[in-house]
């Protein structure tokens, strides 16, 4: 299958060779990383995680959105997401090879990653992540690749794909729930110990996903003669509701819970993110932007006039994006950090090599979703040809 | 065959891209390392017997490092009988003294770069002092 | 000793061709459960022979012997002098690098009381308290939640107690930083060794991308002497075994009220504070 995606129109291989560039930007300054060490990005001592864990911990979320798509479909036999699903599983796939793009160029000894399965060490979060993360990235793969063959051989696929597909569900809520216990459960920082970490970032991740799918859905439909169809992209813009209004509901309950019992150990880091600490506000802006963003969409998507309209949904479902992303590639991270153990400030902002390795990741996974959508919708193309 | 033309081009390439480390470095055989021994002053054997040391000095390392680190064993009895040190700068070192014409001539011969260097100092030459 | 040693090592390699033993999922859970484990050859060793005869290896009898090793720091006794003879001695007897800014290393260094002891401020404090410099290290948790979260054991507690470093081994992922509550551990992000103003030749430096901290000097104790700062701080710094009722460190626990960082959070820190 995977011949459909050496020929295209020339957009397409434009755009191919313009993520290549991308790639190739991010590798050169991953080479700059590799050999001057991460003093090269703007961490520190105090804030020892920064850009690149941030993206990771946001893409688990869309990678385990593709659950959105499956779990209506093959537990409620949901019939208009059957044409998407694979659009799902295949985002997810590109998803979690960003993920592990971005925990590779975390790494300060990438060349020892291996010692994480050399000396498995079952008590460490990040043990049960890689193997949550891999496990996940060979479901999908194996759910969309098994699923899309069949579909094009015009035969029912096998049974036992039925197992794996069936796995993925739980399987996609543990990929967000053990990165969410990565911070969970570190005892001195008052911004993560929080039981609620994991739904916030399962819901969270339910509106993002699926708003990125809404606007591929619409990309696809620009550029191809696939049409996701109308009730699917209703029922999509649904799921984006409920789940911006949980995300702002979970964040509104953190908010209640700091404030109230007001321990400063937890108040300080959304005193920081919010309204700056000491004179430190770096972030200020981007939270309430977020704040912002969130309330307008919730607004957008809950009036069924202005969810239904074509043309306000894409803007509601960039609105959620924003909001998702700033609440976790930029808050989520640094605000834990800030103030540090001894309650002294050191904020933290990207570098310019920095960010140019995290564009090269994010085109490497945008490279990869677009030649997997390239296979997916040339075999639906043949498909509705015959 | 279709497309002869390119997949003949292809392979050609291919090829030469495979195969430049035996024709790029044809006729430049390195010689053979000859490491320097410490003088039979300075010591007439190592910790273990020469052949064992020659292909096994890094499981010896690997082994020794987890044990001192890890184990707090730091003392090496040898199979003679005789109690070590076992530390890379203060014990191997001690001996051979000088890493560029120990250490170094296999390592380069070999083109294997151990990170041993990055941390474990390494005393200067004793000569030179 | 020699011959046990050779029989575990058998028993161990037969285990580990058999996955992980008999070892229960509820006991890999807990931290250090596997250290048994870690004579254990690793795929490496089991590649390449063992050396010929019988060899033997064991701690150096002169090393002190504790069960739980901490750390006393008396304030009355600790001058801004003392303090700076404990940094310098251990920055120095360490090679632990001087990088300006933010990127810094820090094995020992000082905090004033505020910092060092967030969440306890009393406005109304004695002033000579309040404007201490109080010497802050890593804390030898007795429940250390780094060793909890390190991925490859990279970090790991002796049966002693002491929270120990294995550079050779750590990835750089930096979760142990975001899992300890005292800010005690560095990474290095850059090559350290240009940063090193005079190298002191029988320690190792560190490699650029792994994290360092303070080990309470476990190479010293191996060879029967006290860590640099207890040494130089003219009895400010007292080290000793708090498991021993008899130490000089457990009669000044005695005697005299202590503080210790943050021990509502459970690590049970071993480093305490006469104020």
């Amino acid at each position: 299958m995977l011949e459909k995606a050496l020929s295209g129109s020339k957009l397409y291989w434009t755009w191919l060779i313009a993520l290549l560039v991308v790639i190739a930007a991010g590798f050169g300054a991953y080479l700059v990383q590799y050999n001057k060490g991460l003093m090269i990005t703007g961490m520190s001592r105090d804030v020892s995680w920064g850009f690149y864990i941030a993206q990771f911990t946001f893409l688990v979320g869309v990678a385990a959105s593709a659950v959105m798509l499956v779990l209506p479909y093959y537990l409620h036999h949901y019939k208009t997401f059957g044409r998407i699903t694979i659009l799902g599983e295949f985002l997810a796939i590109s998803a979690v090879i960003m993920c592990i793009l971005f925990i590779t160029v975390d790494l300060g000894k990438p060349s020892r990653i291996l010692n994480v399965m050399l000396h498995p060490t079952p008590n460490s979060v990040l043990f049960w992540d890689m193997v949550v993360l891999n496990g996940y990235l060979i479901i999908n793969l194996l759910a969309g690749w098994v699923t899309l063959e069949a579909e094009r051989k015009n035969v029912p696929p096998p049974g036992w794909i039925k197992v794996i597909i069936y796995l993925s569900i739980p399987w996609a809520v543990s990929i967000h729930t053990v990165t969410a216990f990565l911070y969970a459960g570190l005892p001195g920082r008052g911004f993560w110990l929080t039981a609620i970490m994991a739904p916030r970032f399962l819901a969270s991740a339910f509106a993002a996903g699926p708003a990125v799918l809404i606007l591929l859905g619409y990309l696809v439909k620009k550029l191809t003669r696939f049409d996701a169809g109308k009730e699917a992209f209703e029922t999509l813009a649904k799921i984006v509701c409920y789940a911006i209004i949980l995300h702002i509901f979970f964040f509104l309950l953190e908010v209640f819970t700091v404030a109230y019992s007001a321990i400063p150990s937890h108040t300080s880091h959304l005193a920081y993110l919010y309204f700056g600490l000491h004179g430190h506000n770096m972030l200020v802006p981007w939270v309430w932007t977020a704040l912002a963003c969130g309330f307008t969409a919730i607004v957008l998507l809950v009036n069924p006039r202005t969810r239904q309209n074509p043309k306000i949904l894409p803007f509601a479902c960039v609105l959620v994006f924003i909001c998702t992303w700033i609440d976790k590639g930029m808050a989520m991270i640094a605000g834990g950090f800030v103030p540090n153990p001894l309650h002294e400030i050191t904020e933290y902002a990207p570098t310019a090599l920095e960010l140019m390795i995290t564009f090269g990741v994010y085109a490497t996974g945008i490279l990869i979703l677009t030649i997997l959508y390239k296979v997916a919708l040339g075999v639906k193309e043949e498909e509705e040809a015959v | 065959m279709y497309d002869s033309g390119k997949i003949i081009t292809g392979l050609v390439i291919f090829l030469a891209i495979f195969t430049y480390p035996l024709w790029s470095n044809m006729g430049k055989a390195a010689p053979v390392p000859k490491p320097e021994l410490p003088p039979k002053s300075v010591a007439t054997q190592c910790v273990a017997d020469t052949n064992y040391m020659r292909t096994s000095h890094m499981t010896l390392l690997n082994v020794w490092r987890d044990d001192v680190v890890r184990m707090g064993d730091r003392v090496y009895v040898s199979a003679n009988g005789k109690a070590y040190n076992m530390s890379l700068t203060n014990t191997c070192l001690e001996c051979h003294s000088d890493k560029v014409k120990f250490c170094d001539q296999c390592h380069n011969y070999l083109a294997v770069a151990p990170f041993c260097w990055d941390c474990h100092q390494v005393p200067k030459p004793k000569e030179k002092e | 000793m020699g011959v046990d040693r050779r029989k575990f090592l058998k028993l161990a390699g037969v285990s580990a061709a058999l996955g992980l033993g008999g070892a229960t999922g509820f006991q890999l859970l807990r931290p250090g459960a596997l250290d048994a484990a870690e004579r254990m050859p690793t795929p490496y060793q089991m590649i390449f022979p063992k050396e010929q005869g019988n060899t033997d290896v064991m701690p150096n009898p002169k090393r002190l012997k504790g069960r739980r090793w901490g750390m006393v720091i008396d304030m009355r006794k600790l001058t801004p002098a003392k303090a700076r003879a404990a940094i310098e001695a251990c920055d120095y007897y360490h090679n632990v690098p001087q990088i300006p800014g933010k990127q810094n290393i820090k094995w020992i260094w000082t905090a004033p009381y505020i910092n060092v002891f967030p969440e306890t401020e009393n406005p109304w404090a004695d002033p000579e308290i309040k404007n201490a410099q109080f010497i802050v290290m890593c804390n030898h948790c007795n429940n250390p939640p780094c060793v909890r979260v390190c991925p490859t054991k990279a970090t790991f507690q002796r049966e002693d107690g002491i929270v120990m470093m294995d550079m050779h081994r750590c990835i750089g992922c930096r979760f142990c930083m975001a899992g300890c509550p005292y800010g005690s551990r560095s990474f290095n992000f850059r090559d350290p060794r240009p940063f090193i103003k005079k190298e002191y030749l029988d320690y190792p430096t560190r490699s650029k991308g792994v994290v360092e901290k303070c080990t309470f000097c476990a190479e010293r104790l191996a060879v029967g002497k006290l860590p640099y700062c207890a040494e130089v701080s003219g009895g400010a710094m007292v080290f000793g075994d708090v498991d021993d009722a008899g130490s000089e460190l457990r009669q000044l626990l005695r005697k005299r009220y202590s503080i210790r960082r943050k021990p509502n959070l459970g690590t049970d820190p071993q480093v305490f504070y006469l104020v």
